[in-house]
């Protein structure tokens, strides 16, 4: 495929449902009402010039250069701005027209520097087609007079420049950054012929700006004003593939515009459905981590892990493996070993991951990171509304109008998502967060939350009961949906319990902290506001009532009638981008693929004829259960595809234990992640570029992953996940990635519809897709819910038993950042480092007085389970008696804090609240040095022999 | 596997379930383990059930009837 800009139909699309029908240059044209004329002609293949307009900002009517005459009308009137009306008749191209952008488009080039030869945007600017286009040949202004040729170049952000002098003032940068991301972060500065875009106040540049490098602007602009630094570097693309992020959930879809096999830019695709042409830092930008240094593409082995690495070729490092993992099975059965697999592999990776060691190693000790995510999410919904998964698609925010976002801060980790929100609250919708913190949503430029219920950590549980509390005891309760929808005695047995005075408000705000009338305010906001969604994070998954938690949001939509139609819905923000799919593909140790538990003979049958072996029927281990079985010595081996749990999971002491205790891990990643410091054999893992598969995203849709580069290593992951499953005796032969797509879609009924040829042509499904639903499922439960009856569930307020004292008075809670994701394995590996390279513990001032710190200051961070040092930022972000950080750096490792404490249903750690100390420190703890030492010898390559 | 951590997790889910009153409790506790335990933790806990909870007790107590049973 050759290199084409994407269509640009000037003006945001009409959702009208009524058709309007004009005539435009003699032909008869149907658009919905409140088309503007420009893009009706530029649906009906016509183009009319243009440089002020792009189709995802609202039309500004500023370069008049898209004028068209109107039959009737007065004067010339600009298309962008004018709506058709029935019977128009349209003329966009007379002698009149001509003369007149003729003469707009010869003042703009005689600003503009004519080095068009040399500039990165030559052959793809807006400004030289457009030029071309109203046929300008000559310009009569000479460059002498006042111009703003010469001007700065601002390179202060690691990705894109801004270049004034290329620079047409046509503010379709200020109107993305503020109505497509919600930033406000660019104005035009003066007035008329002096005005000038700039990013914040005059004393910043993009960098120290509000600026989060969304990339939005560069995309608007039609110049190479707002530019890629690569593009600048590397040339033009020549073709482009749509491919999905592997970064969060929000699973936005990009074209990656390639040159020959080089990746040029990352640029958000107009049609996804997901994010219809936005991004954030992560998907745009930060994608160099694909050739990094540090990226190891040559497998490893060694004995022990005292050893230094010995590189070896793939035959001799899946037979070293191979070895291994059939002498542990010989002498300690199936059941000592396990496999995990990580939430950013594709569908058809996880898939793998779990069938190699049911039917390869012969066990179900099987589990994905989403163990330490949203597992709760699973079972809270599975149990309430029957299945486990979201049940809305993000479109639906644009019907919402009341939002309660709890336990998640989405426009630092679903920026994308985050942005659809805020634009959405500029419309008018009301917002309550429940948080902690003060998140963004609470307060940033243009919206405002009407309630913010800033809880004690650890107390989701009391607080939603008690808004549960005032919806029924109010009479707010919708008794015709329950009664419909709902198992009215399971709902009569719940309404009772929250009722109870000891679930009130008033009684629960010594425990949650929440002033009373808060409480009250927001519920009768919620209950009575129109369509009310809920949106959740790891702020309620991750705790020791997670399961409890995500039942209990499900109660109040159920009870306020909020489930089953677009605006409304209890949807999950997953944190990678394919937790869903994880969960979906069977990694659960309890499970097979679409949620059908390991005990039910007739889905095993169906699993047992297809691969030829028998099943074992009992649940195996989780993640954690692992670690607790390898230190008791019944669990010796295992394979992790693409986690570091060593950095990710909760008490790094005792993971550490767990893993040293095995006699043989194998660690498959693209880097020698902090796992690996105790790993036997490194088999190097590929990027999201150079392999193909699907991920599922936080709406349940299927994306394609593409294939764009050979892979670095040699091998995608699911080619190395045969090579290992055939090494052990399997007999696996798959050759590209969609047969084994076709084996999920016959194993697993909310995938029957699916097939790699609908994935490949952009279909973007919603599961289930089946006979029923064809084309998906956009929203879920709509005619009812996929367990029958909705099922209210008592959910007890247990407090967690990480409980504060005088040895450790504040509560600890973690959290993400925009510019790093995850572990940072990453983003540390690229120009992100700029926004965030160290984690921070943020602290109340009072806190901070109290201990003698200032901002900047090292402090020693001390829990039950370990202690660490970091810098702090003293901030009112954070309540008093709360600190806050993040686990995005394996120097600081804030895991090593958390403790073992868990989720009662499902053992996700308990991340979100930690009893802690802290204290002023002049430098890093005794662990950090031994650690660091630790991962010095850890890491040593032994010298390659010379070539014969 | 340390007995001390698996009494804690029964508890912990018994507690959770509590609620609902003693035999739903029982119940609900003894289906959730059946479910989301691997064997040799619930062997475990069969053989040391003295740290655990009246409810929770009692699940374990019959869950181990029934395995002996089969
Ligand atoms: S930087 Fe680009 S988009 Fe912004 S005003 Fe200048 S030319 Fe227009
Ligand atoms: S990159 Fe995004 S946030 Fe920054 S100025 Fe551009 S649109 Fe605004
Ligand atoms: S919002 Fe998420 S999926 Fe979209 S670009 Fe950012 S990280 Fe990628
Ligand atoms: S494109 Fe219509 S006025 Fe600029």
């Amino acid at each position: 495929m050759g290199y084409e800009r994407q269509k640009d139909f000037g003006t945001p699309e009409s959702t009208s449902n009524e058709m309007v029908t004009l005539t435009i240059d003699g032909r008869e044209v149907s658009v919905p009402a409140g088309t503007s004329v420009m893009r009706a002609a530029s649906e009906s293949g016509g183009h009319i010039p243009k440089l002020c307009a792009t189709d995802n900002v609202k039309a500004f009517g500023s370069c008049r250069l898209c004028l068209v005459e109107i039959e009737g009308a007065r004067g010339t009137p600009a298309s962008c701005t004018t709506p058709v009306a029935a019977g128009m008749k349209v003329k966009t191209q007379t002698p009149r027209l001509e003369k007149l952008r003729k003469g707009v488009m010869e003042l703009y080039i005689s600003d503009h520097p004519l080095d068009c030869l040399t500039c990165s945007a030559n052959n793809d600017c807006e400004l030289q087609d457009e030029a071309a286009a109203v046929g300008l040949r000559d310009v009569r202004y000479g460059y002498e007079g006042a111009n703003h040729l010469g001007g700065a170049v601002d390179g202060s952000n690691p990705y894109f420049s801004f270049a004034s002098d290329k620079c047409i003032v046509c503010s379709r940068c200020v109107r993305a950054c503020d109505e497509v991301q919600g930033t406000f972060a660019l104005t035009v500065d003066g007035r008329g012929f002096a005005s000038m875009i700039s990013a914040g106040q005059t004393v910043d540049d993009f960098l120290t700006s509000e600026c989060v490098s969304c990339g939005a602007c560069v995309q608007a602009c039609p110049t190479s004003a707002l530019m890629e630094k690569s593009v600048k570097e590397h040339g033009k693309p020549e073709r482009s593939v749509v491919t999905t992020c592997a970064y969060c959930g929000v699973g936005c879809a990009f074209r990656a515009e390639m040159k020959g096999e080089q990746l040029i830019r990352m640029v958000p695709w107009k049609d996804g459905k997901a994010n219809h042409g936005h991004s954030c830092v992560k998907g745009r930008f930060a994608w160099g981590y694909a050739n990094h240094k540090d990226r190891i593409t040559k497998p490893m082995i060694r004995e022990k892990i005292t050893d230094p690495w010995r590189e070896v070729s793939w035959e001799e490092a899946i037979r070293f493996s191979a070895d291994k993992i059939k002498t542990i099975k010989a002498e300690h059965g199936p059941s000592a070993l396990g496999g995990i697999t990580s939430s950013r592999c594709t569908n058809e990776e996880s898939f793998l991951v779990q069938k190699l060691v049911r039917a390869g190693f012969g066990s179900n000790n099987t589990d994905t990171c989403a163990r330490v995510c949203h597992s709760p999410t699973g079972y809270g919904l599975s149990t309430t509304f029957g299945t486990s998964a979201g049940t809305q698609n993000f479109d639906s925010a644009d019907h919402t109008d009341v939002f309660l976002v709890i336990g998640a801060n989405p426009t630092d980790a679903h920026p994308v998502f985050g942005s659809r929100i805020k634009r959405r609250l500029r419309k008018g919708a009301k917002m309550i967060v429940v948080d902690p913190r003060r998140i963004d949503l609470v307060k940033s430029p243009k919206i405002e939350a009407a309630h913010h219920l800033p809880l004690q950590p650890g107390t989701n549980v009391a607080v939603l009961t008690s808004l549960a509390h005032v919806i029924v005891t109010e009479g707010l309760a919708d008794e015709d949906f329950i009664r419909e929808r709902c198992d009215w005695d399971e709902y009569q047995d719940w309404a009772r319990f929250v009722s109870d005075e000891k679930h009130s408000p008033e009684f629960l705000e010594a425990v949650t902290r929440v002033p009373a009338q808060t409480v009250r305010e927001a519920a009768r906001l919620f209950a009575t506001g129109g369509n009310g969604a809920i949106y959740y994070g790891l702020g309620v998954t991750e705790h020791s009532q997670g399961s409890s938690t995500v039942m209990a949001i499900a109660n109040l939509a159920m009870v306020t009638g909020n489930i089953g139609r677009e605006g409304v819905g209890v949807n999950p923000l997953r944190g990678q981008n394919n937790v869903q799919g994880a969960c979906d593909m069977g990694s659960f140790p309890h499970e097979l693929s679409g949620y059908r538990h390991i005990s039910d003979a007739a889905t095993r049958k169906l699993f047992e004829d297809d691969w030829g072996v028998a099943l074992d029927p009992e649940p195996g281990l989780r993640i954690p259960n692992m670690l607790d079985a390898a230190v008791d010595g019944s669990f010796k081996a295992i394979y992790i595809q693409g986690e570091d749990i060593l950095q990710s999971d909760p008490d790094t002491h005792h993971v550490a234990a767990g893993l040293a205790a095995m006699d043989c891990v194998i660690v498959h990643d693209l880097f020698l992640n902090e796992t690996a410091n105790y790993a036997h054999v490194f088999l190097p893992g590929s990027t999201f570029l150079e392999k193909a598969g699907t991920f599922t995203n936080a709406e349940r849709r299927i994306q394609p992953v593409r294939k764009v580069m050979e892979p670095a290593n040699g091998y995608q992951d699911w080619q190395v996940t045969q090579l290992l499953a055939n090494a052990i005796g399997c007999d696996w032969n798959y050759k590209h990635a969609s047969e084994i797509l076709a084996e999920i879609s016959r194993l697993t009924p909310t995938f029957a519809g699916v097939t790699w040829e609908r994935v490949i042509n952009g279909d973007q499904l919603q599961w289930p897709v089946t006979d029923k639903a064809p084309n998906g499922s956009p929203i879920m439960h709509v005619d009812g819910f996929v367990r029958g009856k909705g099922k209210f569930v008592v959910t007890e307020y247990v407090p967690t038993d990480e409980k504060t004292g005088p040895r450790f008075p504040l509560l600890l809670t973690t959290g993400r950042i925009l510019s790093q994701y995850n572990v940072g394995a990453q983003t540390r590996r690229t120009g992100n480092q700029v926004w965030h390279s160290e984690d921070v513990l943020e602290i109340h001032p009072t806190d901070a007085e109290n201990r003698g710190l200032a901002t900047g200051d090292f402090a020693r961070l001390a829990s039950r389970a370990g202690e660490t040092t970091l810098r702090v930022e003293v901030t009112e972000k954070v309540a008093p008696g709360v600190v806050y950080t993040t686990f995005h750096h394996p120097d600081t490792q804030a895991n090593v804090v958390t403790t073992d404490n868990s989720d009662w249903a499902t053992n996700c750690p308990e991340y979100k609240v930690t009893a802690v100390q802290v204290t002023p420190s002049n430098g890093p703890s005794e662990w950090q040095e031994e650690y660091a030492d630790l991962t010095a010898m850890a890491r040593r390559i032994e010298a390659m022999e010379p070539a014969e | 596997m340390d007995i001390n951590k698996l009494s804690r997790m029964a508890n912990q889910i018994a507690a959770n379930f509590e609620a609902n009153g003693h035999d739903k409790a029982v119940e609900e506790t003894r289906v959730h383990i059946w479910k989301y335990w691997d064997p040799r933790m619930k062997a475990q806990i069969f053989g040391d059930t003295s740290q655990l909870s009246p409810i929770a007790k009692d699940a374990i107590e019959q869950l181990k009837a029934e395995a002996e049973a089969a």
